[in-house]
């Protein structure tokens, strides 16, 4: 531990280190969140940048400070903002379970291979995840199609006798979620499974506990961080999804981030698209701080010499 | 590690279901492009046309050259600042303040993105009515935006490898009187290369695939590969954009794998090294 008494006598060197990626995300990520919340009590406005500002100096050196909470107030109480929050909730959740369901089995059969094929499996199902998450998304677009080759290969077998509606509704927007988080579920669970001892799996079954058995009483327990990680993982930014509601989601399907890019880019309405960022951000402190603890706990964890 | 088992059915199933759930897609890409037919979803004969046309397309080459070098710039800038990051959260552990900067490191990787890039966006407005800089959006504002998503990225793979590795090396080196800083790019630096060179891989990768937070960072004369490809696949399927995914997909594979098998071979010539050794020591 003595290096760290180093780090400590050096307290000036030490200070400068720290603050310089800690200056970056102070000014790039923290403040903007107040900028945002500060702007979301602005009006739409005709001038560059759209919105009003808040304070004005009168003549006479009287100083107005306008709050706006309309934009609020609007969100509030019509209730399309209300279900597509809540909608957006849901698809998130949906799609965190079925990752987990999926992902799980796939994550713990990696780990349990012999160190020589598991880098081949990982690295399997890992490449998808290097390539582009827009072309991947754009893939499905043609498997889903009316004419396309799901339908055209189901048509051909004779297994249907009219093409199946898999495209621009619900089914092909969970789908495609699914698949695209998939392995940030996977990589997560299998960090932690692939750490677990294999000899209390060998001692429970010494002890005459069946796999069923074994498996839910040690190696669920013992991965429960890893779920919790995954799920954090997939759920948090599945909340805001844009694209994939925009590319395969139906006409009728609601999420809150194509909400908010509708309200940026189509109305223009800045302190709109402010306030509905601002509301999801309360949503999703709950999750984010889970996840923070949860980090910090494994940092406090590892590396305890 | 005495894990190895024989897997039982049901989880080899599960593993070849998930392989083909995550590669149909990939491959039906693949195979399309090469589909003579404008129509993507009728086989019309083995043509390779579209990759001529794509090849022609200005505005998708030019979107190329931009997204590459704003590839290049976030990754460098991403690895100098996460590496710090990632070095600081494994060996400062607590200081005044530690908290939130752990906390700032992660929430990037996780916040949707509609919310960082307008959220990133309204602070370039902010200074910009404020001090006159950023005069204009484009490559820098992307840069920034990019840099700050993958150097949390960067963070997470250093600081693990950091906590990894005996930090009696570091130790030892301190005993001998060596000065802070040469012990941190004489020993630590070699030893966290390999974690050093995936964040840049994985950061290459990150900003050429982003197309939400670049959406609100982009001006009019700053137009990136996804946005092109976004604005092309909205309208419907795009033969070019199959050749174009085909192309991405090969360079991409032959990468990681050769990145893999790079990774695999230096970890080999570490443990016989080590052996090697261990052998000498306990000979001598």
């Amino acid at each position: 531990m003595n290096i760290q008494r180093l780090f400590k006598r050096l307290k000036p060197g030490r200070g400068t280190v720290i603050s310089i990626p800690y200056f970056w995300l102070l000014l790039f990520f923290l403040v903007p969140f107040f900028i945002v919340l500060k702007i979301s009590f602005a009006e739409q406005d005709l001038a560059i940048p759209p919105f009003t500002s808040l304070m004005n100096l009168e003549e006479g050196g009287l100083l107005h400070l306008t709050l706006n909470l309309g934009n609020f107030d609007f969100i509030l109480s019509d209730d399309f903002y209300a279900k597509t929050y809540l909608s957006s909730l849901q698809t998130a959740l949906f799609t965190t379970l079925m990752c987990l369901l999926l992902g799980y089995p796939i994550a713990y059969a990696i780990a349990r291979t012999d160190p020589a094929r598991r880098n081949v499996l990982l690295m399997l199902v890992m490449l998808p995840f290097w390539t582009s998450f827009l072309l991947r998304v754009y893939a499905w677009m043609g498997l889903l199609n009316e004419n396309g080759l799901i339908n055209s290969f189901l048509l051909a077998i004779g297994l249907i006798n009219e093409p199946l509606m898999l495209f621009h509704n619900d089914f092909s927007l969970y789908l495609v979620m699914v698949y695209a988080y998939l392995p940030f579920m996977i990589l997560p669970l299998f960090s932690h499974l692939v750490k677990m001892d294999g000899r209390l799996l060998e001692a429970a079954s010494d002890l005459g506990a069946g796999p069923i058995k074994a498996f839910l009483t040690i190696t669920l327990p013992l991965s429960k961080n890893g779920i919790i990680a995954g799920s954090m993982m997939v759920f948090i930014p599945a909340v805001g999804e844009f694209v994939i509601p925009e590319l395969v989601g139906g006409p009728d399907t609601l999420m809150i981030g194509k909400v908010l890019w509708n309200e940026f880019f189509d109305n223009n309405n800045w302190p709109m698209a402010a306030a509905v960022a601002t509301v999801m951000v309360l949503l999703l402190i709950v999750p984010i701080a889970f996840l923070h603890r949860f980090e910090t706990r494994q940092l406090e964890g590892k590396g305890n010499d | 590690m005495t894990n190895q088992q024989k897997l039982s059915p049901f989880l080899k199933g599960m593993l070849l279901l998930g392989l083909l759930f995550l590669y149909i897609p990939i491959v039906s890409l693949i195979v399309y492009s090469f589909n003579d037919s404008k129509l993507v979803t009728v086989w019309g004969g083995f043509s390779t046309k579209w990759y001529a046309s794509l090849f022609q397309n200005e505005q998708i080459i030019s979107a190329v050259e931009l997204s590459v070098q704003i590839a290049l710039a976030s990754a460098t800038a991403a690895v100098t600042l996460g590496t710090i990051a990632g070095f600081v959260l494994a060996r400062f552990k607590r200081f005044p303040g530690s908290s939130l900067f752990a906390g700032m490191m992660t929430a990037p990787m996780v916040m949707p993105e509609v919310i960082t890039g307008l959220s990133m966006l309204l602070l370039f407005i902010s200074m910009q009515q404020l001090i006159g800089v950023p005069a204009e959006r484009g490559f820098f504002t992307i840069w920034v935006g990019h840099t700050t998503l993958c150097m949390a990225y960067v963070s997470v793979v250093v600081r693990s490898r950091l906590l990894e590795i005996d930090q009696s090396l570091e130790d030892a080196a301190m005993d001998l009187g060596a000065r802070p800083l040469k012990i941190f790019f004489v020993i630590t630096l070699p030893l966290v290369a390999q974690a050093i060179a995936s964040g840049f891989l994985l950061s290459v990768t990150l900003s050429l695939d982003d197309l939400v937070m670049t959406a609100f960072l982009s001006g009019p004369g700053s137009t990136t590969l996804p946005q092109v490809i976004f604005s092309k696949v909205r309208l419907g399927l795009n033969p070019e954009i199959n050749a174009l995914a085909s192309i991405t997909v090969l360079v991409v594979g032959v990468l990681v794998i050769v990145a893999n098998y790079l990774m695999l071979n230096s970890q080999r010539k570490r443990e016989r090294a080590l052996a090697a050794a261990m052998r000498e020591s306990s000979a001598g």
